[in-house]
């Protein structure tokens, strides 16, 4: 375990409390570790049902997440104690680790039981995923069809894949990040730069009027 | 345009938007801002920007901001 610097400049009461706790041998470290742990659990345990809507994952198997997510914070967290450089509170630092851990828990869950196979590629599901009025899908139709040409012909297959997947079969990001062994940020990227370059075919085509905040 | 609206915005991409590697590692500093009920996207756009486009991003905001509200 990294040593947490002590004391921090100007941090709170609490949260040098917390680290002079967590800093020290023996007794006073393990009680601050336990305190910890008990609330990293009643927080997982409050965000796995606060996101069990959006998840195949159900019932006890929630909770084992929870707890999972809980554990592997806290070891997370205690090992980059030395990282705390005092810009918020230390609880909402080392929360952080364990609402991070519920998300990507959760995206590997959803293989256990998907709701979509990766490249299932439901098009005919896309004006609902945007909410579209179903009495104005044939409204619709054009730039829905412009949208698929778009990206069958012009985004690249790595983009076509993640595109596909998010957009239109609408599996998880997390999950599709855990199913490719990437970081979730990396496939965000790729759903923004095939966005913009939708956005610019629709324009060009005569689909948007307007350029959007891409040329601000 | 109107039933096409969600479909428009979504397609917008925010020149601000910084990314989830990088809106993830100051999420407590932002939480922290917005549970003060400072103008936290005015002090961090790129930020804002990045959780008003980014759907999981938004939900570990949320559930942060949830869990430092309840102690």
């Amino acid at each position: 375990m990294e040593c947490a610097r002590l004391p921090v400049e100007g941090l709170d009461e609490e949260s040098v409390g917390w680290l002079r706790r967590l800093g020290a041998d023996g007794v006073d470290r393990h009680a601050a570790e336990r305190e910890l742990h008990a609330r990293l659990v009643r927080i997982a345990l409050a965000e796995v049902r606060r996101r069990s809507a959006g998840t195949p994952v159900t019932g006890r198997e929630l909770d084992d997440v929870a707890y999972q997510a809980a554990g592997d914070a806290m070891l997370a967290m205690l090992g980059k104690l030395g990282d705390f450089r005092g810009e918020s509170r230390f609880t909402t630092w080392a929360y952080r680790f364990v609402i991070l851990e519920v998300s990507a828990k959760l995206g590997r869950h959803y293989w256990r039981n998907p709701t979509v196979a990766l490249d299932a590629g439901q098009w005919e599901r896309l004006p609902d995923r945007f909410g579209i009025d179903p009495v104005r899908h044939a409204e619709a139709a054009g730039v829905l069809a412009e949208v698929r040409r778009v990206v069958d012909e012009e985004l690249t297959g790595h983009q076509r894949r993640v595109f596909v997947a998010i957009v239109v079969d609408g599996i998880p990001l997390d999950a599709l990040a855990a199913e490719l062994g990437v970081r979730r940020n990396a496939l965000y990227k790729v759903v923004f730069d095939a966005r913009r370059k939708i956005r610019r075919a629709l324009v060009a085509n005569g689909y948007l009027d307007e350029p959007g905040w891409e040329q601000r | 345009m109107s039933d096409l609206g969600r479909l428009e915005r979504f397609l917008r991409t925010d020149p601000w938007d910084v990314g989830c590697d990088e809106a993830l590692a100051v999420l407590h500093v932002y939480v922290e801002a917005v549970a003060a009920g400072g103008d936290a996207p005015a002090r961090y756009p790129g930020i804002a920007a990045h959780l008003a486009a980014c759907g999981p991003c938004a939900e570990d905001f949320a559930g942060l901001l949830l869990a430092v509200a309840d102690g």
